[in-house]
């Protein structure tokens, strides 16, 4: 057992775990974040996608020792004070999901993407950039849909703030 | 049309929980003192069990118990079943072999359960599991189905001799038909494969079960289709407990796509194994269990002769096909290579003689049932290859054969039992071919070729049957159940709404699309609806979601229950405004009397039936009604697909440029929630043409693609952006008008890919999925 | 996954000391290959040392006329970076290709080529740039150091700290990826430099990353597409499985070859 700390969506957090304890079952089981999900074996489907220290990782493939000290960020620490963030309106507005499963590890690549390539997004893209994520239910249609949306408001909204 | 009733674009209602973290799947369900289990299963596709020795991983970390199937033969845990007989054209009843949940005497392919362990955590319970020390010894295996029925191969069942399950046959008589295709002025003749594929719902399986031992009551949550059937066929067939002492919860359900209809092994050992040690018991299947256990779909080898008179009418259609079932009987299984999918071998054409015969064989590998489209997506492909290359073969253009052929009056009785009520197939082609600039192709395709690639075009017009069926109809086929479904609507004193619905949602939209329809009815807010659904202590009754069936099934008896609802509150709301029943119209959130300024709002009318101080004389207090809807007929959806392709000859690798769908679905309640479905369809229909195929080793018996490494999934860079649109006819046969949508784009999609890649690379001779090897190969053979 | 004991070095000092406490440790870095097989139960290392904050095994450098990557760079660093887009843009065209962006997130190029998986990526660039592997102990050229599947030069516990590699004159990357899996399936690197041409295959080789001399000798007079149309590849040396046969594995050779001397 080893103790491990990390910041996850925003507060300090610590507990003892196994060593070979994967990050997203610390999220999961440890504080009860169930909104990360497992949908594969081989770190190729993205359902348990999160964010460390800013970047998109996938917390099926890190162990939570590795993510020590680190700042992480859930799909339950995107809505800030009750508004969903641009990328889950985006996905609600254009009908991005249907059983909900992949879509915390989408709306967290997503968010990712947008941060990189901020406006620049173009359709295929947003295509490219989904390599690590599977969805079963929406044929990605309405997931390329609304990312391109949300990355017209986020940009929209930082031209309008300079 | 309202803005959130019947027809409007509603934004979900369910889409805030999943877009926060907040869904609840059955694996994020903890309960006190909760335990972990894993399965020991079979690593040989064939082998007696000799022994197993338990007594290394009885004694290690964290283990409660190991359990054996031994154990759950003397607990009188039944057999899984297959719910729907099929008898062979001898009058035989199908050969059906046991299953029992935890093999003990014989596993039948890689992955069957040999035992299972549950421990304080799933890495000590699958620590433990590799200690169990199974003694096999190895019997050869088949995994093909066409091998399976040659003499002198492996036996799977001592029950199905030759490993055949059923030999049925259906439609016009073979002698008949053969003389039909013998009297032709041309016949195309092909062999047909329709891949076998891995459902891969993103969320896994999984199950917890939890036996109270003061009440004597188990729970199961589980990620199902249909929590009602899994209770009845838990509690009837399996002996796990009566339905009053058995909840099931099918919480949120991370898609399904069929694969979470039938009833598993697992649910039924965590039931047991929470009474036989204590503690309840959860299961979460891991991605490569899911792809050596969960039900597999489709798997057809099949023959088809299609004959045609000198003016290119289709005059007889003869097809033979070889079903492989795998290692046992699943739920559904006998029936999708039957009634679901014979039975829609007249496509949408006028056939006067078609004679189905399907041969249903066991072999060594997981069971096959119903996927996505189950059965339809088979017979449509068969046929619009066979279209497609009928019409290459007799130089006329595949929209001119087809519209030749197409069926123009309705009903239409087929020779394969059904009768289709309404359609257009016409309107469906045209809008298709418009929306794709079919004429342009040609000039596209010249530009292509200037950069050395190969582009082609291909259609498919498919019909399907949804809504499956009168019950009593399917009973005399067969069903061991009855296919209605049920509702009860319960209007509160405050005049908020909850629907209670058999239908289960499990990524279609429901808390949505139901909501908007009762919303419609009276003019309140859908944000006062509520649907409660997927668990049986609180639902009445309910046959599930599949076949494309919670619109045109569970919203009809939304509808009837609605029907009664109206007309007792009109008769309270008559009663107070002291008016005529007959004048009163409920909308806009009130009761009104027609042709007066007199009203009365909808939530007093239902206060007033609580409160129950001024209720018609004899009226009983109250606003809840119930109903069950039982189907008069099939629902048939029908469209027409269109792709295009460009093919890189030098990797063989594909393309696609356009893929357009125009669907008949009758009335629509929410166009978004359909336009979805069927993105999604269409997904699945272009990962099982162009990626996806679930391998076995054909001398081990071992799964070669039990991962994401191995199975090709469709990634968002595979797809295009698809152009849907509707061209509707209303179905006639039930309240609502509703065909359904849920499959039609996994039935239409393949048969278009392959005939556009087919029609790129100029050599027809192309089987699913068609991976760039594949395609290379085939480009080379025609050059 | 088996049980395992997690120890963070601090410095390639720290990682040595601490490998060398247990036989059956292991070095991991981004952990993109060794964290998803020992969940597989395919790898059971007793413990493991994480060398992902060991700072000098860190960043990208140009000068002298060499390109430095170290080890424990990743993916996305590569792919993104200035340096490496004006020395080798096909290096960081290659990187962008690997995996997706969250693997590219946590992967490194130093586990990649310790790895030396037969169908990563980024070997095949090592050979073709006649990169040299930078240990903790040596400088080892890059055709000395991958020898087999999933076999290198590397001591049991040496580490590799850093790669360097002169920018070619051209070089180009074009791969053909697995339909399922999206490693290459067919991966080629073509790169014109100080020392002639050389074209590294991934993703192909029975017996992983390998030269093709034939290429070579046909790009060496003249670097274009049309120079290797009469290149044959030999299928009797290449992987065979579900995906592709040898010869559609020698045929996308020869057109991923083509590809990226087009593109350099």
């Amino acid at each position: 057992m080893t103790k491990v700390s990390m910041t996850v969506n925003g507060r300090q957090v610590s507990g003892d775990v196994e060593d070979r304890t994967l990050l997203v079952h610390f999220i999961r089981d440890r504080l009860g974040l169930t909104g990360t999900h497992v949908g594969c074996d081989t770190s190729q489907c993205g359902a348990c996608v999160v964010h460390m220290d800013g970047k998109a990782i996938k917390s099926c493939s890190t162990l939570a020792v590795q993510a020590a000290g680190s700042s992480i960020t859930t799909i339950e620490g995107l809505a800030k004070d009750g508004e969903l963030h641009p990328v889950q309106a985006a996905f609600k507005a254009n009908h991005g999901l249907q059983c909900g499963f992949c879509t915390p590890g989408m709306v967290m690549a997503a968010v990712d993407m947008i941060n990189r390539h901020g406006g620049n997004l173009d359709e295929a893209t947003v295509r490219e950039n989904l390599e690590g994520n599977i969805c079963r239910c929406t044929g990605y249609h309405n997931i390329v849909k609304a990312i391109l949306a949300a990355a017209a408001e986020m940009s929209a909204g930082r031209q309008a703030a300079e | 049309m309202g803005v959130e009733g019947i027809g409007a674009r509603v934004a979900r209602k369910e889409d805030k929980r999943f877009l926060t973290g907040k869904g609840r799947y059955t694996d994020d369900m903890v309960v006190p003192g909760m335990k972990y289990a894993a399965f020991v299963r079979s690593p040989h596709a064939h082998a007696r069990i000799r022994g197993i020795d338990s007594s290394a991983a009885e004694g290690m970390p964290g283990v409660i118990g190991v359990l054996n199937g031994k154990q759950m033969l003397d607990d009188g845990i039944g057999n899984l079943i297959c719910g729907w007989m099929i008898h062979s054209k001898d009058g035989s009843p199908m050969k059906m072999g046991a299953w029992r949940p935890i093999a003990h005497d014989t596993v039948r392919y890689v992955g069957d359960a040999v035992a299972v362990v549950v421990a304080d955590s799933v890495g000590e319970a699958r620590d433990a599991a590799e200690a169990v020390v199974v003694d096999y010894e190895e019997l050869p295996a088949v995994t093909d189905a066409v091998m399976a029925l040659e003499p002198a191969r492996p036996q799977l069942h001592p029950e199905a001799a030759g490993n055949l399950i059923y030999d049925w046959a259906l439609g016009t008589g073979e002698a008949e038909t053969d003389a039909a295709i013998a009297a032709a002025a041309h016949v195309t003749e092909m062999t047909i494969v329709n891949n076998r594929l891995a459902p891969n719902a993103m969320e896994p399986r999984a199950a917890l079960g939890v036996y109270d031992a003061a009440d004597d009551h188990y729970t199961c949550y589980t990620t199902s289709q249909n929590p009602h059937v899994a209770r009845l066929v838990m509690s009837a067939f399996y002996n796990v407990a009566p339905e009053n002492k058995l909840r099931v919860i099918a919480p949120d359900v991370g898609g399904g796509f069929g694969s979470k209809i039938f009833i598993y092994p697992e649910e039924i050992v965590c039931l047991w194994a929470s009474k036989r040690t204590g503690v309840p018991v959860k299961w979460t299947s891991d991605r490569t269990e899911a792809f050596l256990t969960d039900a597999h779909g489709r798997d057809h080898h099949s023959t088809v002769k299609m004959a045609f008179d000198a003016d290119n009418r289709i005059t007889a259609l003869k097809v033979d096909t070889i079903a492989n079932f795998g290692a046992y009987m699943s739920l559904f299984s006998s029936a999708v290579p039957t009634y679901l999918y014979a039975t829609l071998l007249s496509g949408q054409y006028d056939i006067p003689a078609i004679h189905a015969n399907v041969r249903a064989v066991y072999t060594n590998t997981a069971p096959v049932d119903a996927y996505r489209g189950a059965g339809r997506p088979e017979a449509t492909f068969l046929l619009e290859r066979t279209m497609e290359t009928a019409a290459r073969e007799l130089g006329i253009s595949p929209a001119e054969l087809r519209r030749k052929n197409f069926i123009r009056s309705f009903p239409h009785q087929t020779p394969v039992i059904m009768n289709y009520d309404a359609g257009d197939y016409e309107a469906s082609l045209e809008a298709a071919m418009r929306e794709a600039d079919w004429a342009g192709f040609g000039a596209r395709k010249a530009e292509a070729e200037r950069r050395g690639k190969k582009r082609g075009i291909g259609m498919s017009c498919y019909i399907e049957a949804c809504g499956i069926a009168p019950s009593a109809a399917v009973g005399s086929l067969g069903a061991g159940v009855g296919l209605w479904e049920s509702a009860e609507v319960r209007v509160n004193a405050v005049g908020t709404i909850e629907v209670l619905t058999g239908s289960h949602s499990h990524g279609q939209g429901h808390e949505t699309t139901f909501a908007q329809l009762v919303a419609d009815r009276f003019g309140v807010p859908i944000d006062s609806v509520s649907i409660v659904h997927g668990d049986t202590d609180k639902v009445q009754m309910g046959m599930g979601t599949y076949g494309s069936r919670s619109g045109a099934v569970g919203m009809s008896a939304i509808v009837k229950a609605l029907d009664k609802v109206e007309a007792k509150a009109k008769k309270i709301a008559a009663h107070l405004m002291e008016a005529d029943e007959g004048d009163i119209v409920i909308e806009n959130g009130e009761a009104k009397v027609a042709g007066t300024d007199k009203t009365v709002p909808w939530f007093q009318v239902a206060l007033a039936a609580y409160t129950a101080h001024n209720l018609p004389a004899g009226m009983e207090p109250g606003l809840k009604e119930g109903a069950f809807y039982d189907p008069s007929n099939f629902t048939f959806p029908a469209g027409c697909y269109i792709c295009e392709v460009e093919v890189d000859p030098e990797t063989g690798k594909t393309g696609i440029v356009q893929f357009v769908a125009a669907d008949d679905f009758g009335n629509i309640i929410n166009p978004m929630i359909v336009e979805g479905q069927v993105h999604g369809g269409i997904a699945q229909g272009i990962g099982q043409a162009l990626l996806e195929g679930v391998h076995y080793d054909p001398q081990t018996g071992q799964l070669l693609t039990a991962s994401y490494m191995d199975y090709a999934m469709p990634r968002a860079h595979d797809l295009p952006s698809f152009k849907v649109s509707h061209q509707n006819t209303p179905c006639p046969n039930n309240p609502l008008g509703i065909k359904g949508c849920g499959e039609a784009g996994a039935i239409g999609s393949p048969p278009a890919l392959i005939n556009a890649i087919t029609d790129a690379i100029g050599n027809n001779d192309l089987t699913m999925p068609a991976t760039p090897q594949k395609v290379w190969a085939a480009v080379n053979a025609a050059q | 996954m088996y049980a395992t004991n997690y120890h963070r070095a601090s410095s390639v000092a720290d990682a040595l000391r601490l490998k060398g406490a247990s036989d059956e440790a292991k070095y991991v870095s981004g952990g993109m290959t060794l964290i998803p097989t020992m969940k597989q139960r395919l790898a059971a290392p007793s413990d493991l040392v994480d060398l992902r904050h060991i700072a000098e095994m860190k960043g990208i450098t140009v000068s002298g006329g060499r390109v430095r990557i170290g080890a424990g760079t990743t993916h996305a660093e590569v792919a993104q970076s200035a340096e490496i887009k004006a020395a080798c843009p096909a290096l960081a065209h290659l990187a962008s290709l690997i995996g997706d962006p969250q693997v590219r997130h946590m992967g490194t190029i130093g586990g990649s080529i310790a790895n030396n998986d037969p169908a990563a990526d980024y070997p095949s660039a090592m050979l073709a740039l006649a990169a040299t592997i930078v240990t903790d102990r040596r400088e080892i050229a890059a055709d000395d150091f991958f020898t087999g599947l999933f076999e290198t030069a590397l001591q049991d516990d040496e580490i590799v700290v850093a790669v360097t590699f002169a920018p070619p004159e051209r070089a180009g990357y074009s791969k053909f990826p697995n339909p399922a899996s999206r490693y290459a399936m067919t991966g080629v690197f073509v790169a014109k430099g100080p020392g002639g041409v050389r074209v590294g295959v991934t993703g192909a080789g029975a017996n992983g990353v390998f030269r093709h001399a034939a290429m070579e000798a046909a790009l060496t007079g003249n670097f274009s597409a049309q120079a290797l149309s009469g290149v044959t590849t030999d299928p009797s040396e290449l992987l065979s499985d579900i995906h592709g046969s040898a010869e559609y594995r020698a045929n996308l050779v020869n057109v991923m070859a083509r590809r990226a001397v087009a593109a350099a």
